[in-house]
């Protein structure tokens, strides 16, 4: 399959930027408080979506276990945040180790006293251990559906890991983060929660510059050709390992980042990140919005998440019909997703096949001289 | 019957939500005249693997405020108000637990939510009520070590059920004396237990050979059967603590590989009643136990009703099991704390709900000052029609520890908050 | 002697339920290059199929039978998964040959629709519709081929799929009201009680054998040895292996590689539904017991290696012995003086979900060395 270049008019970009800063701006006189952590939550999660878009949009990988790097971004937050706050505790640790006998902080806690190492924590850790899983596997030119179940299994294992691990991290229940005290006050408080949604507005500009910038240039053309034939590319001289690693690594540590961001807002961080389902419904975003398409990405993880939420409130029976239809219809009627659908002249298309609008002829000579369609 | 038939089938039909929400409007009770409403929050997993439980609460979280609307509704300062009802799916995760209760308190303005069965549930539910002062009722009998200002626990803490039990298996079963082996489902109700028990056991002079954990969703159950064989040659007591459809495949195959009441093995369990019976099949479970509050099998006039006032609203073949008194008690337990208190007010409820008495379908209960309820202890031995035979009962309501006193890191804590100089954790 | 037994068994007993279930996923995927995320559903449906077929037993005129109801659960449910296979097959997967990625979600998507589907439908109903496809599916091949290239053939049709779904509802009404548990849409999980000779155990010197994991052995042996008969030996066998090989020269030599597509994806498909009997043997049965099988299966292909399927039986066995020999700390007895820090290590790794944790870090380690798998598929077309 093969994407176009941007072929939406300025103007009509622009509109849609404008529309899309002003929502923004908007947003906290508008919403009720629990919208709007809400929608800080679902922003946090096109930060993934953007990464996803990256590897699976531009370059052709298909993850299934990017729940794994959002984890361990949330996992991070949250272990600073309970550390901050456990200091009235008994042995001056976090609460929940007391429930499982462990005196005695382990090892692995220690770095994340400091808020410096922290804030690198979220993005490096994450970044690091995909770049890590990536090029064990892309090393061995395991690529395609291959890549996708190892993904999914990794998943498994560090569900089962984290899941399993009482004594280390607090397993099943995971990490609250609510009650935790930072710069002096609560996390959950509706002032700090404001603050953490102008957070995640930035944050998913400045990704979305990042990645605006990586797939323009030189860099994000060989993105391209390991998409749409990566021998190809070998033959040239280019070492298409390297550069999956290196944008595996960069979706990484942007799940990593998203992670960070969606605990805080939420109030806990758990193994529930991990579900094999999850994972696969970022994904989804993504297709629907457009994959390869920045902007698609944003808007499919926001727009699905708000209609999930909507559609579970009121009948949480039909959501899984829904989803599924989603992917289904996504997959074989519009595969180039919502915005991918504008960009390559859907609404004109549309509006031939219905019959409101002339088609675009192939041939304009043709059609002077009468003849509609041209016989291949 | 016929009414929850179709409206089971509508709900599932996308398209036909309207006539769902007509149907569910119609069956309002209008013999009394209320002079506004007060609408409540239920917040259990509607979807995904914890719905088959979770959704008999909402059944009977219902039933008990249909019943309370019928007879007047709540009273207070003299205006009779009418108890709606939210319902929320925490669609069997966590996070969306923690979620959903933001939306009832920040959005719905709720003055109570009851919701919640698993421990990790309630552990994200928990700093959302705390952030926020909301108050969470919480129905299900758990591993305790917890006592928030914002959470009223009904369901029994170890000492009402694990304790007791345990004590019973190495004393009194048939088993007496012989070693122990622990079995639960990989999360914080099975493992707290499983330390409970540890040093419980080693306290009576007993010995617990072997544990393992199941992750949740995983029902290959062969290895944990070798080890019990292996750690277990001559018989013994198996607590188990795996959840829902686990103990499916687990007490089939344990069946299948030789592990049974005759040869001298038995199973306690803390997480099965009534309607696991039925799901699991009792021929399976015949002569194993169970300990519990509540037990459809007890024989008193309040219990009778119970069950059957449910029967007859939700279809003859229902059970009811513990969990679902404990969600029955809760509401009215609110109902009349509100009416103590004469005020909605989170804070007025709060101080008014600890000491009300309330005669439920076990007994007698009362709301403690840690926020728990002293409830009845029974210990029975399943039959073969799906019932518990009730081999023990404790001379009247136990007071529960929400820190525990076996567990050695909570030893010789409490809790009270009546009291503000004592709190959520005081040293006795 | 009896440790070593006694492991074995064990090994082969959780490999075989690996087997079963991921020998239908080995056919579409190494046969077709097709990723079925589905596949845990069609297991479901399987297991659904038998717990139905096992109720309508226990109605009283079956009563006395009712030993034999796996006899007729298991060509049943391998019909039932196949079909809705075939349906799948039809209406969303051959649009998306050549392209597994998309192949992949889109069959996630009508996993959760299954999923959903036996929640919120009832099982009376849903047999109804099953049955009502199945006939209407078949009814083509029951004419006499003039009647459907005539004139009227559109005719035939349409009295063919009018006359399908009167079956389909006569059926629904009839278990609906013979059979109340399944008259409403139940999400819970049901359970299947196997009949007295299927349950308890064998004892042979000092073990004892679980009758069910016995049956579930031999019809994952049945279930092989069928597939390499089929795929040997008889005419559209061959033609699928054909396919597989070079669907262009096939097609050329006159394979009709779309019936060999659907074919093959049905019976896939109907081995799904053959493991959902062996699977409602030992659990409880309800929607997400399918997905709970899935990675496994995925671990077994990928190990095992496309297109092979001796490294699909070699690989689910490895991972049944290593399971077993992991999980049940066997390690430990096997060699007791084992220096602390590796013991410590194992004894960490003895619990089963531990245990997940390390075989699937084992998998990934192994594929460094061997990227195919067990057997690889040898040639051009690997890089294809």
């Amino acid at each position: 399959m093969i994407f176009k270049a941007s072929t939406l008019p300025r103007w009509a970009l622009l509109l849609i930027w404008v529309l899309i800063f002003a929502a923004i701006f908007a947003a906290p006189s508008v919403l009720p408080v629990f919208r709007l952590n809400l929608l800080g939550r679902f922003l946090s999660l096109a930060i993934v979506a953007l990464g996803i878009d990256l590897i699976w949009g531009f370059t052709g990988l298909l993850s299934l276990g990017q729940g794994i790097f959002f984890a361990i971004g949330g996992y991070a937050a949250a272990m600073y945040l309970q550390l901050t706050s456990s200091a009235n505790e008994i042995n001056g640790i976090p609460e929940f180790f007391g429930l499982y006998g462990v005196q005695e902080l382990p090892g692995f806690w220690e770095p994340f006293y400091s808020p410096i190492f922290t804030l690198i924590a979220i993005w490096l850790i994450p970044a690091l251990l995909a770049g890590l899983l990536g090029n064990l596997v892309f090393r061995n030119r395991i690529k395609g559906v291959y890549f996708s179940i190892l993904t999914q299994a990794s998943l498994l294992v560090f569900f089962n890991f984290f899941n399993g691990q009482q004594k280390l991290i607090n397993g099943t229940n995971g990490l609250k983060t609510d009650v935790s005290q930072l710069f002096g006050q609560m996390v959950g408080s509706a002032n700090m929660q404001r603050s953490f949604f102008w957070l995640t507005c930035l944050l998913v500009i400045l990704s979305w510059f990042l990645l605006r910038w990586v797939v323009r240039g030189r860099f994000g053309n060989v993105l391209i050709a390991i998409r749409d034939d990566e021998p190809r590319l070998r033959f040239t001289g280019f070492n298409p390992t390297l550069f999956k690693t290196i944008v595996f690594a960069i979706a990484g540590g942007l799940a990593g980042i998203g992670g960070a961001l969606y605990t805080v807002q939420s109030g806990i961080v758990s193994p529930q990140y991990m579900t094999i389902p999850f994972s696969i419904e970022m994904v989804i975003w993504v297709a629907v919005g457009g994959r390869g398409t920045l902007l698609g990405a944003i808007l499919g993880a926001v727009f699905i998440n708000y209609a999930k939420s909507l559609v579970s409130e009121a009948f949480p029976e039909t959501w899984l019909f829904i989803q599924g239809g989603l992917f289904i219809v996504v997959v074989c009627a519009l595969p180039e997703g919502v915005i991918g659908w504008l960009q390559n002249g859907g609404v004109r298309n549309l509006l031939t096949r219905l019959g409101w609008s002339k088609p675009i002829s192939t041939y304009p000579k043709l059609q002077n001289s009468g003849i509609d369609e041209v016989q291949p | 019957m016929l009414p929850i038939q179709i409206r089971r089938v509508v709900s599932g039909a996308a398209f036909s939500l309207v006539a769902f929400s007509l149907a569910s409007c119609g069956s309002g009770d209008q013999a009394v005249e209320f002079d506004d409403t007060v609408k409540v929050g239920i917040l259990h997993s509607l979807t995904g693997t914890m719905a088959i439980s979770e959704s008999t609460l909402v059944d009977t979280e219902k039933m008990a405020i249909d019943e309370i609307n019928a007879a007047g509704g709540v009273t207070v300062d003299g205006k009779k108000y009418k108890i709606e009802y939210i319902v929320e799916d925490g669609a069997s995760d966590w996070p969306t637990f923690a979620e959903k209760s933001k939306k009832l308190i920040d959005q719905d303005k709720v003055p109570v939510v009851f919701g919640g069965w698993t421990s990790a549930s309630r552990k994200a539910m928990l700093p959302v009520y705390e952030s926020k002062d909301a108050f969470l009722y919480y129905p299900i009998q758990y591993e305790g070590q917890e006592c928030s200002n914002n959470i009223f626990y009904t369901g029994a803490t170890p000492n009402q059920q694990s304790e007791p039990a345990t004590e019973f298996m190495f004393k009194k079963s048939p088993a007496a004396g012989k070693p122990f082996f622990l079995v639960g489902s990989d999360y914080v109700f099975p493992r707290t237990s499983n330390t409970i028990t540890k040093s419980q056991v080693a306290q009576l002079g007993g010995k617990v050979v072997g544990e393992d954990y199941l992750p949740l969703g995983n029902t290959e159950v062969a290895p944990i059967i070798a080890k019990i064989k292996k750690a277990l040659p001559d018989g013994g007591v198996i607590v188990n603590t795996l959840n829902g459809d686990q103990n499916v495949a687990f007490f089939k195959q344990i069946q299948d590989a030789g592990i049974t009441p005759a040869k001298g093995y038995y199973v306690m369990n803390y997480s099965i009643a009534e309607e696991e019976i039925s799901t699991i099949g009792s021929e399976f479970l015949e002569g194993h136990y169970g300990a519990w509050n509540y037990m459809m099998s007890i024989d008193s006039p309040a219990s009778k009703k119970f069950a059957s006032d449910f029967q007859a609203k939700y279809g003859a073949d229902r059970k009811v099991a513990d969990p679902q008194e404990s969600a029955y008690n809760m509401v009215y337990l609110w109902k009349a704390a509100v009416e103590k208190a004469n005020s909605f007010d989170n804070d007025k409820v709060r101080e008014a709900l600890v000491g009300i008495e309330f005669a439920g379908p076990q007994g007698p209960v009362k709301v403690m000052p840690n926020h728990h309820l002293s409830q009845t202890v029974r210990i029975g031995q399943i039959t073969a029609d799906g019932q518990f035979k009730i081999l023990e009962e404790s001379d009247g309501p136990v007071a529960p520890q929400a820190w525990n006193q076996i567990h050695p890191d909570s030893k010789g804590y409490s809790c009270d908050w009546t009291d503000p100089k004592k709190g959520g954790k005081y040293k006795l | 002697m009896e440790l070593f037994f006694e492991s074995l068994f064990n090994g082969v007993a959780i490999g075989s339920v690996l087997m079963v279930a991921a020998l239908g996923l080995a056919i579409v995927f190494g046969l077709m290059g097709v990723i079925n995320l589905a596949h845990g559903e069609l297991i479901m449906l399987g297991a659904y199929t038998t717990y139905v077929v096992q109720l309508i037993f226990k109605l009283p005129a079956l009563q006395s039978i009712y030993w034999a109801y796996i006899l007729v659960a298991i060509p049943l449910a391998f019909v039932v998964s196949g079909v809705v296979g075939i349906l799948l097959e039809r209406t969303v997967i051959r649009r998306l040959y050549g392209n597994p990625l998309e192949t992949l979600l889109a069959t996630w998507g009508v996993s959760l629709i299954l999923q959903q589907f036996v929640r919120s439908v009832p099982l009376a109903y849903a047999s109804g519709i099953i049955f009502a496809l199945l006939v209407g599916f078949s009814f083509p091949f029951l004419l006499p081929k003039k009647l459907l290239d005539g004139p009227s053939s559109q005719l035939f049709r349409a009295v063919g799929w009018f006359g399908s779904a009167i079956f389909g509802i006569l059926l629904s009404g009839g278990l609906a009201s013979q059979i109340s548990t399944i008259s409403r849409a139940n999400s819970r999980n049901v359970d299947v009680t196997a009949p007295k000779w299927m349950r308890g155990g064998l004892e042979w010197m000092n073990l004892t054998f679980p009758v069910p994991r016995l049956v579930i052995i031999a019809m994952t042996i049945l279930a092989v040895l069928a597939v390499l008969w089929f795929l040997n030996r008889s005419i559209w066998g061959m033609r699928i292996r054909a396919v597989t090989q070079n669907r262009s020269m096939s097609d050329c030599l006159g394979i009709p590689t779309d019936t060999v597509d659907v074919l093959t994806f049905g019976i896939g498909s109907g081995l799904a539904g053959v493991a959902g009997v062996a699977v409602s043997l030992l659990g409880s049965v309800g929607p997400n017991v399918g997905s709970s099988y899935i990675v496994g299966c995925f671990m077994v292909v990928v190990l095992g290696g496309v297109g092979n399927l001796f490294g699909t039986i070699l690989a689910s066995f490895s991972i049944g012995l290593l399971t077993d020999l992991i999980g049940a700390g066997r390690l430990l007895s096997l060699w007791p003086n084992m220096p602390s820090p590796l013991a410590a290590t194992v004894d960490f790794f003895a619990t089963t979900s531990m245990a997940q944790v390390m075989i699937f870090a084992l998998i990934v380690i192994f594929l460094q060395f061997r990227p195919g798998g067990l057997f690889p598929l040898k040639g051009r077309t690997v890089e294809a």
